[in-house]
């Protein structure tokens, strides 16, 4: 008996069953299958249902098969990876199809007239007319409010991070957290009642003010970590080569940083952009060309989706350039938001040799 | 053009905590004074009062007289700034700035410091970069990043860029911790010619370095945890490590403890 045990090789600790490398394509094509078979015998219309049963069947059927052949911890592992494949995937479909659609649909009259004419007498049921207007208008506005936000918030971060001690950076610090919270049309409501009391007429520089409201903490927030990421021993080094602390922060602490503080100027200008409720209130929206932000209605690229959308009574033409001029603000904040990445790669702390 | 450090009653707080106590020395010009004892027992904490950097640190006060060639440096009207322009500091890890060439991490003290005509800029570069052994490594590349040099080489830029201000005294924080015996070697090396134009104070780990590079050590301790670190004793390099007058002296060098 035991010379027998003794002669069988002993089965390896290090070894186990495992599944093939195909086996996870293999579950989630089955499982596509027996969802889209599922879908069709109980009549369910909904594409979304038969994609969400897939998943459910997928996960389900990649524990129990792993399970049964693996043993539970690389179940337990598969799941896992199984789990983070289809939260990825939940995740990107919507993403995806909503730019398809935005594409599609937006190339339809994007062409450069649309970029460089205005609606002006065109009937919004007519086809014809631009978004001249609305991209200057935009333009404007956002630029004022980032001339606004963008050096307030830098300064403010700059204070909590580098000088802020006790009860006064800790109020800041609370108030900046209240004001990320604040609902664009409340930040446009309280521009609002300031114009109503001074008696004056819808201007774009309004808007500007109460899109800086809503871009100040985002900027003041961003900043602030890309400050703390900069070591203290640089500070130091600094400081002890007899260099004032206003110049450490100006030549060391800053170019530091740069590029993280850039990119997070960036993503604030890219979530002011397509506020609308602020300028709905404040800039009116004009379908002539009025480039002077103090003075006027003006037109805004959000807006102008909207008033397109729902003055449009049904017309064909005004939904395609409402859908045209998506398309053409999705292109601007990806545009911005690549120049920040170029810049935050450009001027990143170098290590070459 | 080296200055005398003498240190009087000088006491140190974190916040409440009380870091080091009543300390008094002399530190000789044209020298290299080493610092030694165990972890936690001040020497750091005191090396950065001798340049007002431990105020720099939240909650970091001193009490007590540095007299820098007769002026306290914690007297009336005294700018730190004009201070730590007097008495430069080398840390424990290299830290050259990022964001700047070799060239420019050199400059940078005259530069954000305002005092400096244009055409003499390149020959302090030059001048500190030979001062500090490292011309020759780096003569070809002065344009490329700091950061891409390797430890050793950092560390002797960071000595580089300190000289470049043309400071009186020269505090080193453990400058060879982070760095292989050869690149110690070289900055061992290269204390031994500071010393010849500095006040030079070096905090070390390491018993054989401070007797192979100073000429008077002293010794630091502290009586527990939690208790402020004291100076024991100093005096030449030669009597703590052959016949230091302190038992404790003596149980700390020969590894008994610490």
């Amino acid at each position: 008996m035991s010379h027998a045990a003794i002669a069988d090789k002993p089965a390896s600790t290090l070894r186990g069953a495992s599944l093939p490398k195909w086996s996870p394509y293999a579950i989630a094509a089955g499982s596509l299958a027996v969802a889209v078979g599922i879908g069709l015998a109980a009549g369910l219309d909904s594409k979304v249902q038969w994609g969400l049963i897939a998943a459910i069947l997928f996960l389900l059927g990649t524990f129990g098969i792993a399970a049964r052949v693996e043993g539970r911890r690389q179940a337990k592992d598969r799941i896992a990876t199984s789990l983070v494949w289809v939260s990825f995937l939940l995740a990107v479909v919507p993403l995806v199809s909503l730019v398809w659609v935005t594409v599609a649909r937006g190339v339809k009259v994007l062409d450069v007239y649309f970029l460089t004419h205005s609606m002006g007498v065109v009937a919004d049921t007519e086809p014809g007319g631009g978004i001249y207007a609305a991209i200057l208008g935009s333009l404007e506005q956002v630029g004022l409010a980032t001339v606004i936000a963008a050096p307030i918030g830098v300064l403010t971060a700059v204070y909590l991070v580098e000088y802020g001690r006790g009860n006064l950076s800790r109020a800041i610090t609370f108030f900046v957290d209240v004001m990320t919270g604040i609902p664009s049309i409340v930040a446009g409501l309280f521009i609002l009642s300031l114009m109503l009391m001074l008696d004056m007429e819808p201007f774009g520089f309004a808007g500007s003010m109460a899109l800086a409201i809503l871009m100040m903490p985002v900027v003041v927030r961003s900043t602030e970590e890309m400050l703390k990421l900069v070591p203290n021993e640089l500070r130091e080094a600094s400081l002890a080569l007899g260099i004032p602390k206003w110049r450490t922060i100006l030549k060391v602490v800053l170019p530091t940083s740069i590029g993280g503080i850039t990119t997070g100027i960036m993503l604030a200008i890219a979530r002011i952009a397509g506020e609308t409720a602020p300028v709905l209130l404040l800039v009116w929206g004009n379908p002539f060309i009025n480039a002077n932000p103090f003075e006027g209605a003006q037109a805004s690229l959000p807006l102008y989706i909207y008033q397109q959308y729902a003055n449009s009574a049904g017309s064909g033409a005004a939904y395609d350039r409402a859908w045209a001029a998506s398309l053409t603000l999705i292109a601007f904040v990806m545009i911005l938001n690549l120049v920040a990445r170029g810049i935050a790669r450009w001027k990143a702390p170098k290590t070459g040799r | 053009m080296a200055k005398r450090i003498d240190v009087s009653g000088l006491t140190a707080y974190y916040s409440a905590h009380k870091a080091i106590e009543d300390i008094s020395m002399t530190v000789e010009p044209r020298s290299v004074t080493a610092f030694i004892g165990p972890s936690g027992c001040g020497k750091s904490t005191f090396l950065r009062t001798l340049n007002r950097m431990h105020e720099v640190t939240p909650g970091g006060r001193v009490e007590g007289k540095v007299l820098l060639d007769d002026e306290d440096l914690y007297g009336q009207g005294i700018d730190p700034v004009s201070v730590r322009r007097e008495v430069g500091m080398v840390f424990q890890r290299p830290n050259p700035f990022p964001t700047m060439s070799i060239f420019d991490n050199v400059a940078a003290g005259l530069r954000l410091n305002g005092s400096y005509k244009k055409a003499e800029l390149a020959d302090v570069v030059e001048k500190s970069l030979k001062g500090a052994n490292l011309w020759n490594e780096v003569k070809d590349r002065l344009n490329k990043p700091g950061s891409g040099l390797s430890g050793g080489q950092q560390q002797r830029l960071c000595i580089a860029r300190a000289i470049a201000v043309q400071p009186k005294v020269l505090l080193m924080d453990e400058p060879c911790s982070a760095l292989d015996p050869i690149s110690t070697l070289a900055i061992e090396d290269l204390i031994g010619e500071l010393k010849e134009r500095f006040t030079i104070v070096i905090v070390t780990h390491n018993m054989q370095q401070a007797a192979r590079v100073s000429d008077r050590t002293a010794f630091f301790n502290l009586a527990a945890v939690g208790q402020p670190g004291k100076l024991i004793e100093i005096d030449d390099t030669e009597r703590i490590f052959s016949n230091p007058s302190v038992q404790a002296t003596e149980d700390y060098i020969s590894g008994r403890f610490g």
